[in-house]
């Protein structure tokens, strides 16, 4: 029995780290995606250098779906430590190819499941000089055999490699000669192409492919952003790369070949946050990244900022906790840990990006909220956006955009008033007009986390404290009509099924997309959905729960935090908001989301 | 005190300095330390060094930590912006808001206790960097705000008010920062405002990081016989290694040689300090044979003072990271945004 799918299947390698089978693997992907089918490559790594196992996978999906469905058509098994895990994962009716230089006969054996060997190592050891080059090629060399047996157009390989090795002629050459002689073993030795294969389609025009770090650190130069301090820590590292790189390529100044740009590598989180304050303070648009424990030890800056009311922007590229957890597995988990970081009556703007294009967007959306309403803003992503390769539409930028550096008093308008004060609720709105240091003496005033009154002056005094934290509960209300509101989806043509609704945040957007099309498929009913955006709640998240008798809330921690925190911020019976979790660290799947729902209502909920 | 306001009335014979301002131009509010406090003499030691130099106040940044030494840039130069920031991470404040306005003046203040003890790491981690600015720390080995506990930089068997003596060796931010890579250190202390105002200025127009740790007695927990940061012991210990003379660029330097100095050392601004020698043995340039001096004095019960350390060579750090001359801060989104034809071709790299 063998499964016969066109541009509808998932391939996973199982490979070692460190043996150079990424480039390889993006090889693949990229090539599958420039026949115009839409592909999604999702990276399961260790926390380790070398030696680990390591997986790669790889989503053609025609109908454009961009997460995991839960199923793998066919493993490449590079790894004898894991082959009998990786022969057990295949979906029934599914292939194996493994390398038969070393061979597995008593290994475990499934009927259900066509396995190929193929010598890569053996070929390779003969055909390449060098060591590395002898482990390096065999990745490419099991690309060619996928090449032949799934049907990819050589053409586009060979393009690819030869775009890839511009500046190195040879290496293009070896890699092709890897190439072939993949592709030769498997035309001599198996049934070319399988059933499971592709076709050129005309489905990714208009899209890129891109991880979300890559993306928030772009977004991050565009939305003006000039100093960034950080503390190494996965998965967040790459997304100060990216800034890094991007600023070294697009922010040296041309007359004087000086940066436009300071990115200072902190001792620890805790000095990173408090750099990022002292240069906001001080007018300019810095931000941190980091992901959980760095979030905790940047808590108590936190706490000084909101109450000083210093704008911040923050990226918290989040991964499987508590403690250290599993650093290179992803997660949802700090949703509340972010929303109240500090002691003390505090609370903090979050935005929720679902995928790399909106990590680019939100990156201006929260350094303009940051200083509108001069307070932090944490950008809750997470590892699966940060670190994966997503085929998401091409960002569009809107040419007219200035950054919005909200209520600053220059020296002009210093000079034509009486006094300035710096915390007075001038507007109405609850959010004070700043100075900045060097402009005029008449705006100088002293940031305190301690008490202080609406005047910018220390104080004691019971009433004039409450005054001012009162205030900034006001302001948080103003954030609520500033930040995002929720996308909502909806499909009038089909009838509501039951009275129920499905609510989530960020990346289980594309899981949750595709599960919804095959529920609604298979009950002609159309479900409502729901993907919020920020936090504090916009107020079309509370007419949307309204609406139901149960919300099913889906998020990726064990302790459904979203749903913590929409029954306290908005006051919602706990019961009727049912959550649905997944927390095992690996995205998660549309199956587990069909599955899950399906199960829920079986015991009787939203029945 | 606080809620008495000083009015701001200044007698019309007050000297001005360069820019028309007098000295209670660069007062403060006025202090709520303890009577006596040889924090509350720094500040006013602060404020001559400001206005001898004739710099604006609004152009100086005031930043500090948590503690009685933190509470003070409240008392001086109210013109200028003041950040009392977290305990211990006065450094990250410094140097985030120096990256991003390199054109200002930045001032640190801070105790022995939120530089010695829980801001140990970022005090270290500045001096690494060279951060351009003043970094005091106002040292009388004890806690105040929290009642008398031993610091850090309390001597062992130095005792505190009750008795009771300091079982651990100190930290001495001295030595530390000397052996750390710091391109300026000096030690002073509070009851000699003549040696301090010159130190201070040196320390203002060094291009770097230039800590001066101030022996401060605090009068309160640890004044006693028996302490070692007392008023009576700093005076009976100090021993006087070089006297700093500062000199702005725009006085006349070149033939003017003060009697007794033996070295002058240009400033990147083109001022100078020059050095009196009052042990021939002592040589502020050489740091291995600093730690040594000081070591060795320190050995013998002794407190070194002066400007002990000075590398005017250094890059400060934009210099090292290559930044522009003009601040983050004002840089316009023109000169920022890369356009939208460079996200075209970034973008197609993506495909």
């Amino acid at each position: 029995m063998t499964n016969s799918k066109l541009n509808d299947f998932v391939i996973k390698l199982a490979n070692v780290n460190g043996t150079g089978s990424a480039s390889a693997n993006g090889l693949l992907m990229k090539s599958i995606f420039r026949m115009g089918v839409p592909v999604t490559g999702k990276n399961f790594f260790p926390s380790n250098i070398q030696g680990l196992p390591t997986w790669y996978e790889i989503r053609v999906s025609k109908h454009g779906y961009l997460c995991r469905s839960g199923k793998v058509d066919f493993m490449v098994a590079m790894n004898a430590e894991t082959y009998n895990a990786d022969l057990a994962e295949v979906d029934p009716g599914g292939y194996l190819m493994y390398d038969s230089t070393w061979p597995r006969k008593d290994m475990v054996q499934r009927r259900d499941v066509t396995v190929m060997g193929i010598p890569l190592s053996a070929m390779c050891n003969e055909a390449f000089e060098s060591a590395r080059a002898k482990v390096l090629m065999k990745n490419v060399a099991y690309v060619g055999a996928l090449v032949a047996l799934l049907n990819i157009d050589m053409d586009v390989i060979e393009h690819l490699l030869k775009e890839t090795f511009s500046a190195k002629p040879h290496l293009a050459d070896a890699n092709m000669q890897a190439i072939r002689m993949g592709f030769d073993y498997a035309s001599e030795n198996f049934e070319c192409p399988l059933p499971l294969r592709l076709e050129s389609m005309d489905a990714t025009a208009g899209h890129v492919v891109v991880d979300g770090n890559t993306t928030a650190g772009l977004g991050a130069v565009y939305a003006g952003a000039t100093v960034t301090s950080w503390y190494p820590i996965t998965p967040s590292t790459s997304l100060i790369d990216a800034f890094s790189i991007f600023c070294q390529q697009l922010r040296k100044d041309p007359e004087t070949g000086d940066n436009n740009y300071c990115v200072i590598q902190a001792e620890d989180e805790l000095s990173a946050i408090g750099m990022v304050l002292g240069a906001n303070w001080n007018g300019a648009r810095a931000f941190t990244a980091t992901s959980g424990p760095g979030l905790s030890l940047m808590s108590e800056f936190l706490g000084l900022a909101y109450y000083a009311e210093i704008p911040a922007v923050l990226y918290d590229v989040q991964r499987v906790s508590p403690s250290t957890g599993m650093p290179t597995r992803t997660q949802q988990c700090d949703i509340v840990s972010a929303a109240y970081a500090s002691h003390g009556d505090t609370k903090h703007v979050l935005l929720f990006p679902s995928d790399p294009t909106d990590c680019f967007y939100m990156s201006q959306t929260a350094f303009d909220l940051a200083e509108r309403l001069q307070t932090p803003v944490i950008v809750l992503t997470d590892l699966d956006i940060g670190m994966n390769d997503w085929m998401v539409p091409e960002i569009k930028w809107d040419e007219s955009y200035q950054p919005d550096r909200g209520k600053v008093y220059d020296a002009k308008q210093l000079r034509d008033m009486d006094a300035f004060y710096r915390y007075l609720d001038v507007d109405g709105d609850a959010i004070p007009w700043r100075t900045l240091p060097g402009v005029d003496p008449k705006g100088a005033y002293f940031v305190r986390g301690s008490g202080h009154n609406k005047f910018g002056g220390y104080t004691e005094k019971s009433d004039e404290y409450k005054e001012v934290v009162d205030r900034l509960r006001r302001k948080f209300d103003t954030a609520a009509t500033l930040v995002p509101a929720p996308i909502l989806n909806v499909d009038d043509t089909k009838p509501r099924l039951n009275d129920f609704a499905l609510l989530s945040i960020g990346s289980c957007d594309g899981a949750i997309r595709e599960a919804r099309d095959r529920m609604m498929l298979d009950s002609q009913t159309n479900i409502d959905y729901m993907r919020i955006q920020a936090f504090p709640f916009h107020k079309d998240v509370i007419d949307f729960i309204d609406q139901y008798d149960q919300v099913f809330v889906i998020e990726q921690n064990r302790d459904a935090q979203l749903r913590q925190l929409l029954s306290i911020e908005l006051n919602i019976d706990p019961n009727r908001l049912i959550p649905l979790l997944s927390y095992d660290g690996m995205p998660v799947s549309s199956d587990f989301i069909v599955e899950g729902v399906a199960e829920l209502m079986k015991q009787g909920h939203a029945a | 005190m606080s809620f008495l306001k000083k009015p701001k009335i200044s007698h019309p014979g007050l000297p001005k300095n360069d820019i028309g301002l007098t000295i209670r131009d660069y007062e403060g509010a006025m202090s709520t330390l303890c009577a006596g406090c040889g924090h509350d003499s720094i500040s006013t030691a602060i404020m001559q060094a400001y206005f001898e130099l004739s710099i604006e106040p609004h152009r100086v940044a005031k930043v500090s930590g948590i503690g009685c030494s933190s509470k003070t840039p409240t008392y001086f130069l109210g013109g200028a912006h003041g950040f009392n920031s977290v305990h211990g991470r006065m450094p990250s404040i410094a140097t985030g808001a120096n990256a991003a306005n390199r054109e200002l003046n930045y001032i640190g203040v801070s105790g022995d206790g939120d530089s010695l003890s829980i801001g140990l790491g970022q005090f270290a981690h500045a001096i690494r960097r060279n951060v351009n600015m003043m970094y005091l720390i106002e040292n009388n080995g004890v806690y105040g705000l929290t009642k008398g506990q031993f610091s850090a930089s309390a001597d062992r068997g130095s005792t505190a008010k009750k008795g009771e003596a300091n079982p651990y060796s100190p930290i001495d931010p001295v030595l530390l920062a000397i052996s750390l890579g710091c391109t300026f250190v000096g030690r002073g202390f509070s009851g000699d405002k003549e040696h301090l105002v010159p130190m201070i200025k040196s320390a203002i127009r060094h291009d770097g990081f230039a800590l001066l740790d101030i022996i401060s007695p605090c009068v309160t927990f640890n004044d006693h016989e028996g302490s070692t940061k007392s008023y009576a012991h700093t005076r009976a210990h100090m021993r006087e290694t070089v006297h700093a003379d500062f000199t702005e660029r725009h006085e006349e330097i070149v033939a003017r040689v003060e009697p007794g100095e033996y070295k002058k050392i240009t400033m990147h601004d083109g001022s100078r300090v020059g050095f009196k020698r009052v042990d021939e043995s002592y040589d502020p340039t050489n740091r291995i044979s600093a730690i040594s001096y000081i070591e060795e004095h320190r050995a013998q019960g002794e407190v070194v003072t002066g400007l002990l350390y000075l590398e005017e060579s250094s890059s400060e750090m934009h210099s090292i990271l290559g930044s522009s001359q003009q601040a983050m801060a004002t840089l316009p989104y023109s000169k920022l945004y890369p356009g939208t034809e460079t996200l075209a071709r970034i973008q197609s790299r993506w495909r």
